[in-house]
């Protein structure tokens, strides 16, 4: 049996609580909060202790979808980041820059929020970007 | 932020609460309040609720909701002319307390009382208290923000702390406890439409050639662009002909999201990436399932700017992939030059070398030090536990003179009821991820109003427990729960539920700076279902 804790952050609030997951043989198996951390000082509230308890739920999208009609197909990678590409730059070449708008996300990583900017910015020449700051 | 959360049970002696549900909304950060007050902090809460966290206040006011910078008005008027005001702070660190007192000298408790409902004695015994136990910080949450004052409630506060010395020192300050997980981070990123990373503004011309010359293209737009209502708004409008979704779910959020469907419906194209089909989803042309926060490696940045590392624990299922990969393998496809990332940690050095604020984060030093708190300028820099220590970013403080404006919205003889929205603490935004917890949803399955029982007898709903609650948007219908702590004339439904979504009665109408949505005041009415 392979047991390993890896500390990581909370998914939910902005507090930035720090905590465990518990891995066991590479299923998680439980939430442990991070004594050391230095907001969070060993404790989690109810959200926090089931923070993981959505990762394995099955409603959760597993593969890249298309529409077709009312109805979504399961399609690869690269035919969907493909088709992706192509009506985004048709759009743009089309109506112009800021006919294109890009929702970034206060749920992803800084790393990810920085790269999504870049997109909009950097290849689609529009500063139609923001996120639900607001709401 | 401009302060610490560790301070907060360390060094606070008096706290101000307001549109805040701290013990619901953000747990861990109300128990430093509770350690405080252990050892004599004092507490002072203004809700229209009176939440849980109330009830170990030593006051607890009651505003009629979208009457903030009145009643902050008023406390100013206490302080000044009680002379509770920090008169050498205000001459050496600020600037503008003349104009913003010629605003505030009319705003005499009993007016204030007039305006907003909070007895004049009780506004005078919150302004003393606050005055009088330093260092005193303000918490507060979208109940100050989400109106169309947002931005001038958020100045009134700034102006109260100035004007009692309370900023640019620990346990002091203005902080808004930023609602979800990477919302800070997301603002720093540039994932705004006016700036770049660390709030670098698109209008600058030295802002535009140095991103120019960091990504290595020409052109980049000057142009402030769309924020997510207004880009709403555009696709309605045939503006705006593609969207490309993140991880958010703009039709559960957003306000009148019946106005919202019909005008996403009429894009192009809609791409949106996620981790669960939403009702943003049901809406796309293309869906990319992206990786939850326990399958990849980054960082995000909590409500007091500490940038704190994510570690992938497990794989995304299926073929799922991290978001990260996804914005590189599509940035690939598009031709661009700059996506071919082998790892977040090298998106992160990237990131250190355009956000001076971030300029000295990197993995290694994020896991021998937990947490670094921007700005960070350097490597051998330790990090800012809280900002404007001697000065202010632009030197001099800056007092605003604020009037008092009514809510877009106000209730009449149709709609006579003020409805706000807000959280619980079992769910979360949209539900995405906690309605899928079986021990969180267990806990609180059903959307409900909460209404005073006096408004429950005016309205005749005698033992009646389901209502329609209509607004010029629309109408759902819900339970009712009846309870003394809300104010009457005031009902609240908590938003994270899509079979009876309170945003289908909300408005969209917007503050006109940080174009912020009213979600706090609209008017509805309510009618009992037999």
């Amino acid at each position: 049996m392979d047991y390993r804790n890896i500390l990581t952050i909370c998914p939910y609030c902005g507090t930035g609580c720090g905590l465990y997951l518990q891995l066991l043989d590479g299923e998680i198996v439980g939430v442990l909060p991070a004594k050391e951390h230095p907001v969070s000082q060993g404790k989690l509230c109810i959200k926090g202790w089931n923070a993981a308890a959505f990762l394995r739920h099955p409603d959760r999208l597993k593969v890249p979808l298309i529409r077709e009609g009312d109805r979504f197909r399961e399609a690869s990678w690269d035919e969907a980041l493909g088709l992706v590409a192509e009506r985004l730059l048709h759009i743009r070449d089309t109506y112009g820059p800021d006919a294109v708008g890009f929702l970034v996300s206060a749920r992803c990583t800084n790393e990810e929020n920085y790269l999504a900017q870049k997109l909009a910015r950097a290849v689609f020449k529009t500063n139609n970007v923001d996120h639900c700051a607001r709401l | 932020m401009t302060n610490s959360v560790p301070e907060f049970s360390e060094h606070t002696r008096c706290f101000l609460i307001t549109g805040s549900n701290t013990t619901e909304a953000h747990p861990l950060v109300a128990s430093h309040v509770m350690k405080a007050k252990e050892r004599g902090a004092k507490v002072i809460v203004v809700d229209p609720r009176r939440v849980q966290i109330a009830q170990l206040a030593d006051l607890y006011l009651q505003p009629r909701p979208g009457t903030d910078v009145a009643w902050l008005n008023g406390l100013m008027y206490v302080i000044v002319t009680e002379e509770l005001a920090d008169q050498e702070f205000i001459e050496k660190r600020t600037e503008g307390f003349e104009e913003m007192w010629r605003v505030v000298q009319q705003y005499p408790p009993e007016r204030v009382e007039e305006i907003t409902g909070i007895p004049a004695d009780d506004l005078r015994a919150a302004a003393r208290m606050y005055a009088q136990n330093k260092p005193a910080a303000v918490l507060y949450t979208m109940g100050i923000t989400q109106h169309t004052t947002g931005v001038d409630n958020v100045k009134c506060i700034a102006n109260l702390a100035m004007l009692t010395g309370n900023l640019g020192i620990p346990g002091g300050g203005v902080n808004p406890l930023r609602g979800q997980n990477n919302v800070q981070g997301a603002c720093d990123m540039g994932g705004l439409p006016n700036v770049y990373p660390a709030y670098q503004p698109v209008t600058s011309p030295e802002a535009k050639a140095k991103f120019e010359a960091a990504w290595g293209v020409e052109g980049l737009s000057d142009r402030v662009g769309l924020t997510v209502v207004e880009m709403v708004h555009a696709a309605g409008e045939g503006r705006l002909r593609a969207l490309y979704v993140m991880g958010e779910n703009p039709l559960l959020s957003d306000p009148d999201i019946q106005h919202a469907r019909e005008c996403l419906e009429k894009l192009d194209f809609l791409v949106v990436q996620d981790i669960f089909p939403t009702e943003t989803t049901e809406l796309a042309h293309v869906v990319l399932p992206g990786a939850a926060f326990a399958e990849k490696d980054g960082t995000f940045t909590a409500t007091d700017r500490r940038i704190q590392r994510v570690r992938k624990a497990v794989d995304p299922p299926g073929q799922a992939k991290a978001d990260w990969e996804i914005l590189c393998r599509l940035g690939q496809r598009l031709g661009a030059p700059g996506f071919d990332f082998a790892s977040p940690e090298e998106i992160m050095a990237e990131i250190t070398r355009v956000a001076p604020s971030y300029g000295g984060v990197t993995y290694e030093r994020l896991d021998r030090e937990g947490s670094l708190q921007w700005p960070v300028p350097a490597v051998d820099h330790p990090g800012t536990p809280y900002l404007h220590k001697e000065k202010f970013t632009r030197g001099l403080g800056r007092f605003h003179a604020i009037e008092f404006h009514e809510a877009a919205e106000l209730p009449d003889e149709e709609y006579p009821f003020i409805l706000t929205t807000g959280r619980i603490m079992f769910q979360y935004h949209t539900g995405t991820m906690t309605r899928r917890s079986p021990k969180l949803e267990q806990e609180a399955p059903e959307p409900y109003v909460e209404m005073h029982p006096d408004d429950a007898a005016r309205i005749g709903l005698d033992g009646i427990r389901r209502v329609r609650v209509v607004s010029r948007r629309g109408a759902i219908e819900v339970a009712v729960r009846l309870t003394e702590r809300i104010r009457p004339g005031v009902v609240f439904i908590p938003f994270h539920y899509a079979e009876a979504a309170a945003n289908i009665l909300t408005h969209a109408a917007l503050d006109p700076v940080a174009k912020i949505p009213e979600l706090k005041v609209c008017a509805v009415r309510v009618e009992p279902v037999p």
